[in-house]
């Protein structure tokens, strides 16, 4: 294992809003590999949209800050580096996907446009308007978008969202970063459709050896898409492990209970849910976030936060929980 | 005044057969289409009320010790005693071969008129519309990007103030304080006493001195250009900025921007070419109904620094009842109004794919 | 348990709650709270003019050259013009007739725009929609002060016929207002539940549709006060609106332009008293606009 290429460390983040300080982010740590897949999931609500976009510093800050911790892209913090620095890092080291592709692309703006604006900004190097409208079309066609000459000069409006996305994932991948940054890009499309995406941009990524971080709240694509799944619960992460050992054998009661909350193919009975609500982030428990519905839930559970612990080597396993150690020196 | 602009529905997404430019023209004939209707509805309008008003308007023209013969002479030159629709196809035809009849004030053909008038108006719309449209966005861009920090407060007080005070007023205290107290810049007419004047070739003094070098009077024509231009702007001016500034400030959080800046876009860029544009086609919109709204006010402004202008006259031949002149301004000031709309809705077009290719115009 | 009118107690109460949170909302916005004193301020003075006035007299012929054009003092806070008339008197008087005209346009206006907009949105799409918006188009397409101008100025001029102008140019866009809100409603599944209930197109088109536009021309009516007190300051300045000796604000700036720079306060203080008006209503209008969250006006 060598040197992670991209690692969060107990980063803190509040959100400003009229009753108080939202504090949503509560030390969030996690680390992705060169060239490795990793899964980040979890319900909707829980802070994987706002930690991946601390990562390319595009929180949106009224009302946002960041209040702690440090997120390492090749061992440089990029909470303290410089605009320029940061201008150079964004786009051909690191890059995103957004949710959404139809509010991703500048809907007054051709895509030609906009893919030639992302190559000559994002790739750090000198290139004539030739290389970079050549460079331009190669993307497209590697999203297997037909006719990338004629989507050169259409609009975001004239596509279909399935298009949308591919082009979205061609701006990604067109400066060759060392990590995408995938936020739910197929949410928003068609079942049919997401399949096709998926395993295009699963084929580009290691045609690339691209480092990914896949954001997702389905635990299917999850299972699809990566080697390492993080679990994230409201602002912390709770448990990650290689993706089939967290599904064979899930630790922390909260992964136990988004997993028994699939429905089955095999056996009967309704999927149990997980009882209670997600904190009120004003004011947040004390201890582990998740205690207050946590069927194992002991009394330092209430009291103090459990720490990150390695509780297997291979294949690997780590989680936060009182019930596997947890507890500080 | 605040209006609407209809929002543009989008159509569905066409995969191969898009519809393509051809829809602009189609777009363009319909306008013309509704405009010369309007053009014509118009002038029946105006043609109607104007000659069933109560008193004699020829009486009043040439006065109580006027005599009868000449009374009757004259009623029977303006065809004031055939029944009403005889009189509007006299006009009618008339005013398609270019005349308007003769106005009862100056007692020449109003086309004449037309001619020495308008192009001082135009000059002084077109001077406060660019003050407009420049000052205004570039305050609302301003204020949008640093919303809510000192620059956004005072710019919004600026404009608050802009738009609830009438541009006679502003008129009225521009003329007292630069004109009087100040004594910086002229307040009467277009070109001071002493200067030599340009020939009159598009009528625009500051063009026509420009075009024949003589800038002495290109300077003199601009001072005089400012506190009129000036006054007739600051209203629409708080307008557009107030627009500008919402728009801008919604657009900077959307997703688009996000994805722009994660791409490592650096920000002037993002200024100035991938927020603008989009933040532009609500603005541009108001820019046209705010640039008709200067048009509309300029004679108050005219009737204060006694420029020579169309509005002034306008509102002399309403004054005094000069039919076929309040007929004329009417219909030049509703042609010119259909033109920049028209011309305003060509821009929105171009500034925004969706309208032109997403479909049809939201009703 | 029903009370009067069909209301239960517990809807009355919930009501008033609603009520209640609308305010503190609303009074959040410093901005919005002083364009509510504005408007209050001036609607008081403007009831109340005969009363609060300390000439009410001079708001009508009067003439006493003794004390004409006196700066601003105690006993003329904003002085008097070259007929010896107060000043502050006439501007208390001439907020009504700036008040009267906003109320009377926008009551001429309201009603029709608003019931043809109702009208081309819940029958969106057919021959009805078509010719009613093409109509209101072809007003919009009109330049907007001119006809009022020309108008104005065939008839006699008057408040009244400016008002009738002002009031010609207006209504259309109330029918675009309304028309954009009930067009995308009418599809929503409480208007068809009422259909297939077999509810009257009154009923529909005025206890369904009606309440949800509600709140955009309620905001829309405040800013349009001011803009049309604005409009007939205008017309009054150039003398096609209220002509002396009614105290008309804008009839008073223009008298008021002709002693400059010397007797400032002639002019200056009605000039001021627009301003205040419209302001006024512009903040209260724009305070309604961010209570009710709206993008439409």
């Amino acid at each position: 294992m060598g040197d992670p290429i991209l690692q969060i460390d107990d980063l803190h983040v509040s959100y400003k809003v009229y009753e108080g300080r939202l504090r949503v982010l509560n030390g969030v740590a996690l680390h992705v590999e060169r060239g490795q897949r990793v899964g980040l999931v979890g319900e909707a609500g829980c802070g994987k949209t706002t930690t991946m976009r601390c990562v390319l510093r595009i929180l949106q800050s009224p009302p946002g800050r960041i209040t702690g911790g440090a997120i390492r892209y090749r061992g440089t913090n990029l909470l303290r580096v410089s605009q320029g620095e940061l201008q150079r890092i964004r786009g051909s080291g690191i890059s995103m996907i957004f949710q959404d592709p139809v509010a991703a692309l500048n809907p007054v703006f051709t895509i030609g446009d906009q893919v030639c604006a992302v190559i000559r900004h994002g790739t750090h190097k000198r290139l004539t308007r030739a290389e970079i409208r050549r460079r331009a079309l190669g993307a497209l066609r590697e999203v297997q978008l037909p006719d990338p000459d004629r989507m050169f000069a259409s609009y975001p409006v004239q596509l279909s969202g399935g298009m949308r996305q591919r082009v979205c994932i061609a701006m990604a991948l067109a400066t060759e970063p060392e990590v995408m940054i995938a936020d739910e890009p197929t949410t928003a499309l068609d079942v049919t459709i997401q399949a096709q995406v998926l395993w295009l941009l699963d084929r580009l990524v290691q045609d690339h050896e691209t480092a990914v971080v896949f954001i997702t709240h389905s635990l299917g694509v999850v299972r699809e898409m990566s080697d390492w799944v993080y679990v994230m619960y409201a602002g912390t992460i709770v448990e990650g492990a290689e993706t089939n050992e967290l599904f064979e054998r899930p630790l922390h009661p909260y992964t136990l209970g988004l997993l028994s909350a699939l429905p089955k193919l095999t056996g009967g009975g309704i999927a149990k849910g997980i009882p209670g609500r997600i904190p009120d982030y004003l004011n947040p428990p004390t201890g582990c976030r998740f205690s207050p519905r946590c069927p194992n839930a002991m009394r330092v559970c209430d009291q103090e936060r459990p720490i990150w612990t390695r509780v297997g080597d291979t294949p690997a396993h780590e989680v936060a929980c009182f019930l596997y150690g947890g507890e500080g020196v | 005044m605040a209006g609407g602009r209809r929002p543009a529905r989008r159509g569905r997404k066409a995969g191969e057969g898009e519809r393509n430019e051809m829809s602009i023209l189609r777009f363009l004939a319909k306008r013309l289409l509704l405009s010369i209707f309007v053009l014509f509805g118009l002038s029946v309008l105006i043609f109607t009320i104007s000659r069933i008003l109560p008193g004699d308007p020829v009486r009043m023209a040439l006065g109580p010790r006027a005599p009868q013969w000449a009374v009757e002479n004259m009623r029977k030159e303006m065809h004031l005693d055939r029944p009403i629709h005889i009189q509007y196809a006299y006009w009618l035809s008339g005013a398609l071969r270019g005349d308007l009849g003769q106005s009862l004030v100056t007692r020449r053909p109003v086309s004449a008129d037309i001619r020495e008038f308008v192009p001082a108006t135009l000059e002084l719309a077109i001077f406060a519309g660019i003050i407009m449209a420049v000052f205004g966005v570039a305050m609302g861009a301003i204020a949008g990007r640093y919303r809510n920090r000192w620059v956004d407060n005072v710019i919004r007080v600026f404009s608050y103030v802009g738009i609830v005070t009438p541009s006679y007023v502003f008129a009225i205290l521009f003329v007292l304080l630069f004109g009087y107290v100040l004594n910086l810049l002229p307040t009467i007419g277009r070109l001071s006493p002493w200067i030599t004047r340009p020939p009159v070739l598009t009528g625009l003094v500051t063009i026509d001195s420009l075009v024949t070098g003589n800038f002495a009077a290109l300077g003199d024509a601009l001072l005089h250009l400012i506190l009129p231009g000036v006054s007739l702007a600051l209203g629409p001016l708080a307008q557009q900025a107030r627009i500008a500034r919402a728009s801008i400030s919604d657009n900077q959080n959307k997703d688009y921007i996000a994805s722009a800046r994660s791409f490592g876009i650096p920000g002037r860029v993002i200024m100035f070419k991938y927020l603008l544009k989009p933040s532009l086609i609500p603005t541009v919109s108001i820019m046209g109904l705010d640039f008709a709204g200067i048009i509309a006010n300029a004679f108050l402004v005219e009737l204060i620094f006694n420029w020579p202008g169309f509005s002034r006259y306008g509102i002399q031949a309403m004054l005094n009842k000069d039919l076929n002149a309040v007929a004329a301004v009417v219909m030049v000031l509703g042609l010119t109004f259909i033109i920049v709309n028209i011309l305003v809705d060509l821009i929105v077009a171009w500034l925004d794919p969706r309208i032109r290719l997403g479909g049809e115009r939201g009703k | 348990m029903i009370g009067v009118n069909g209301l239960t107690v517990q809807a009355k109460k919930r009501r008033w709650e609603g009520f209640r949170k609308a305010w503190y909302k609303f009074s959040r916005n410093p901005v919005s709270v002083v364009g509510l004193v504005f408007v209050l301020g001036v609607s008081f003075l403007a009831v109340f003019a005969p009363l609060v006035s300390p000439y009410p007299n001079h708001a009508g012929p009067y003439v006493n050259f003794a004390i004409g054009s006196k700066p601003p003092s105690l006993s003329h806070p904003f002085g008097t013009d070259a007929f010896g008339r107060d000043i502050l008197s006439r501007v208390f008087f001439g907020f009504r007739y700036s008040l009267m005209m906003g109320a009377v346009v926008l009551a001429l206006v309201v009603i029709p725009g608003v019931v043809l907009g109702l009208i081309a949105g819940y029958y969106q799409g057919t021959r009805i929609d078509t010719i009613i918006m093409r109509i209101t188009d072809i007003f919009l397409a009109v330049p907007p002060l001119i006809l009022a101008l020309a108008i104005t100025s065939v008839l006699t001029p008057s408040v009244l016929n400016a008002m009738m102008a002002v009031s010609l140019m207006w209504w259309p866009w109330y029918t675009r207002l309304v028309y954009g809100l009930a067009s995308s409603l009418r599809h929503e599944f409480f208007v068809q539940s009422a259909e297939v209930i077999g509810a009257s197109r009154f009923h529909i088109l005025f206890r369904e549709l009606l309440p949800n536009c509600v709140s955009a021309i309620f905001t829309k009516m405040s800013l349009d006060m001011g803009w049309v007190i604005l409009i007939g300051s205008a017309l009054s300045f150039v003398g096609l609106g209220a002509q002396p000796p009614i105290p008309d604000l804008g009839t008073m700036v223009a008298d008021g332009a002709k002693y400059l720079p010397d007797q400032w306060w002639i002019a200056i203080f009605p000039a001021f008293a627009i301003m205040v008006t419209v302001l006024g209503f512009n903040l209260l209008g724009d305070g309604f606009r961010d209570l009710f969250a709206l993008e439409e006006i």
